[in-house]
């Protein structure tokens, strides 16, 4: 979890104590350091215990070139600085000798926290919250896909569902729920607790909901839940995938993420008063949240492939609105039994399971204290399918439409005061370089959609 | 079981109290000597952490008075101010040792644990034992029915806080000022979390060694009462 403002050295050194203790008594032979790329890539290196003592009080050198969105122009190097709050030993590879794994924050050289650590861009939006006396709870729900192992090189043919798979002595039924059980039961060894369903409309598609936290634990969460699926699906031969669109004509991953604002012990979300028990917080931060969905949506929906989830049809957003019980909005406001103030919240629909969280977070806390703090007025919800209104009725009531395209997003982010603000600059400014060269590449190249439709007819 | 050191001043400072939890002493804070005598636990205090930084008439009282008594409390731990040191001259017998504020929670530690060293009675429990599950307040390691638990440093601290004093109800406030100590971005939520965390990790059939009493905060294993 979060260092508190005035750090409180006994208790640093305790925590330190205590790995270094566990480390010992259970002879772990590894520690993985653990950070996060730009992209959301995670990043590790491995030290021995006897290098860890050290590296808890100084951090380990490392060269920031090789990692995406980490290089800049002079000092390439950086430290990698554990939190001891958060050493866990990995179940999942446990064969013989423990490995641990801490995650670590990236600062500079001389301790200043580095600028390009997205770890570091979610804490100082942490801090703003903090700043009008909010902490910030996020509960995502995690999409993703089970595929067939490809015999050949991944990414050369169409992925196969697994119920077209092969599986000789297993049903597909019996595999997913043996990787549905084996998935829980590591994430729960890790002190993860989870809520897991298979869906019924896509072939193959699974869903991991993680209980609230705040935003911190949880994007560090988030990173951990999407390792453990993929490295427990490997070990059964299957691939797992947060590809945002993986399959054309059924629904993509998405990551619906539900987020409320605590003031001390009290939901600032809630309302007695209200019909719809929304504060003004809350109704200022949707206000907030839709006024720069536009803006926010390079980071929450970062790849080409994104923006095929977010098309109509397919129970994802794609007009700017916010409704009580309407999931074609962007801004669900899910309905709560009655005295549970705790459970106000709001799910924003528009990330995929393939965001940077700690980014994604980060922008739409932003977005939403944005709206806080200039008091932004909130529509009134939407009353009827957005899907079925025609272009004109959506003029009409001002509706706007997310970006079509990465594209258009980086456009409208490139733009944005608050996105260059809430990333700094060092980040936005390699996201929107790296992001418009993707779009180049894609844009070159020649898909099999163009072949099917083009090459005889034309 | 070891008894309970007797804390002054009453309520306890919480830094004080919260290095003393994490040390693993068990402790009562008591403010007057009337206090000490109606308080003190069947076998005797273990020992006194007197903190006379704020009230140092009340503290000197009350550590005149317990040691004056046919059997003297011992090891007595006196808290002072730089500036009190001047009036340590003459009071010589009425403490064992003392730390001058700030003091840090090690140094806490290690004098608490060489006077008991000392005067050769019991030191604070380096096993809990509560049922399947045993904490070795030592080496920092939890195993429940003889499995180790993987905890992180908060889950661990929460664990051990909850097994020392079992049966108990506690507010979430109260876990949060005892365990954590220091102001946290999560507040009392935090607590929820890392309960939850621990229950996941205690697996089905041991999570109800935490349970939540409705409305008030959370229990660690059977009521006092048998409810």
């Amino acid at each position: 979890m979060e260092h508190p403002p005035v750090t409180n050295l006994a208790a640093v050194e305790r925590q330190q104590d205590y790995v270094l203790r566990t480390v010992e008594e259970r002879g772990v032979r590894f520690i993985q350091m653990w950070f996060t790329d730009v992209l959301g890539t995670p990043k590790s290196f491995q030290i021995t215990p006897a290098e860890l003592e050290n590296a808890l009080e100084e951090g380990m050198t490392f060269d920031g070139s090789t990692i995406d969105g980490f290089s800049r122009v002079q000092e390439s190097d950086v430290l990698a600085m554990p939190d001891a709050k958060t050493f866990q030993l990995l179940p999942y590879l446990a064969d013989g000798h423990p490995v641990a794994r801490v995650v670590c924050d990236v600062v500079n050289l001389d301790g200043s926290p580095f600028e390009g650590d997205p770890r570091q861009v979610l804490r100082r939006t942490l801090e703003r919250a903090r700043s009008h006396g909010f902490s910030f709870f996020v509960a995502p729900e995690l999409e993703y896909f089970y595929f067939a192992r490809p015999d050949g090189p991944p990414g050369e043919r169409p992925p196969i569902p697994l119920d077209h798979g092969s599986y000789f002595d297993l049903t597909t039924q019996d595999l997913a729920s043996q990787l549905r059980r084996e998935t829980v039961l590591t994430l729960e060894d890790m002190g993860i607790p989870v809520e897991y369903s298979q869906h019924e409309d896509a072939p193959s598609q699974h869903e991991i909901d993680l209980r609230y936290t705040d935003a911190m634990t949880m994007a560090d969460t988030v990173m951990t839940v999407r390792m453990v699926v993929k490295d427990v699906a490997a070990r059964h031969d299957v691939m797992a995938t947060f590809m945002p669109k993986p399959l054309s004509g059924v629904q993509g991953s998405g990551m619906h993420t539900h987020m409320s604002l605590f003031d001390g012990d009290t939901n600032a979300f809630y309302d007695d008063g209200d019909a719809y028990n929304l504060s003004p917080v809350a109704r200022r931060f949707i206000a907030g949240v839709l006024a720069h969905a536009r803006e926010l949506t390079a980071v929450t929906n970062q790849w080409v492939n994104s923006y095929k989830r977010l098309i109509v049809g397919y129970e994802a957003p794609v007009y700017i609105s916010w409704a009580r019980n309407n999931r074609s909005a962007l801004v669900r406001v899910p309905p709560t039994k009655k005295g549970k103030r705790d459970s106000t919240r709001i799910e924003y629909r528009a990330p995929d399971s393939a965001a940077n969280p700690y980014l994604a977070f980060a922008s739409v806390l932003a977005a939403g204290l944005t709206g806080i703090e200039n008091e932004y007025e909130l529509a009134p919800e939407a009353a009827a399918n957005l899907y079925e209104l025609s272009p004109a009725q959506r003029l009409a009531e001002g509706i706007e439409a997310l970006p079509g395209s990465l594209s258009e997003a980086v456009d409208v982010m490139e733009r944005s005061e608050i996105m260059a603000e809430v990333l700094g600059e060092h980040v936005f400014e390699w996201f929107v370089r790296n992001k418009r060269a993707e779009w180049a590449d894609y844009k070159s190249e020649v898909t099999t959609f163009e072949w099917r439709r083009y090459l005889t007819s034309l | 079981m070891v008894e309970a050191l007797l804390l002054f001043p009453d309520p306890a400072p919480p830094a004080l109290a919260q290095a003393l939890d994490m040390a693993g002493y068990p402790w009562k804070a008591v403010a007057t000597p009337q206090a000490a005598e109606r308080l003190e636990p069947d076998d005797g205090w273990s020992g006194a952490v007197v903190c006379a930084d704020a009230e140092s008439e009340a503290a000197f009282a009350l550590c005149r008075a317990v040691r004056k008594r046919d059997v003297p409390l011992a090891p007595l731990l006196l808290i002072v101010t730089a500036d009190q040191l001047s009036e340590l001259e003459l009071r010589e017998d009425l403490f064992d040792d003392f730390c001058v504020t700030p003091w840090r929670g090690q140094e806490m530690d290690a004098r608490l644990g060489h006077l008991f060293w000392r005067t050769g009675r019991g030191t604070r429990p380096d096993l809990v034992e509560y049922g399947p599950l045993v904490l070795n307040l030592e080496t920092y390691q939890a195993s429940l029915v003889g499995r180790p638990l993987d905890l992180t440093y908060m889950e661990y601290e929460l664990l051990k806080f909850l097994a020392t004093h079992p049966g108990k109800v506690f507010t979430r406030e109260t876990l949060l000022s005892r365990v954590w100590g220091y102001e946290y971005y999560g507040g009392a939520r935090t607590v929820d979390v890392h309960i939850r965390r621990l229950r996941a990790k205690l697996g089905e059939e041991q999570a109800n060694l935490i349970s939540t009493v409705r409305s008030v905060g959370y229990r660690f294993g059977q009521s006092r009462w048998g409810a």
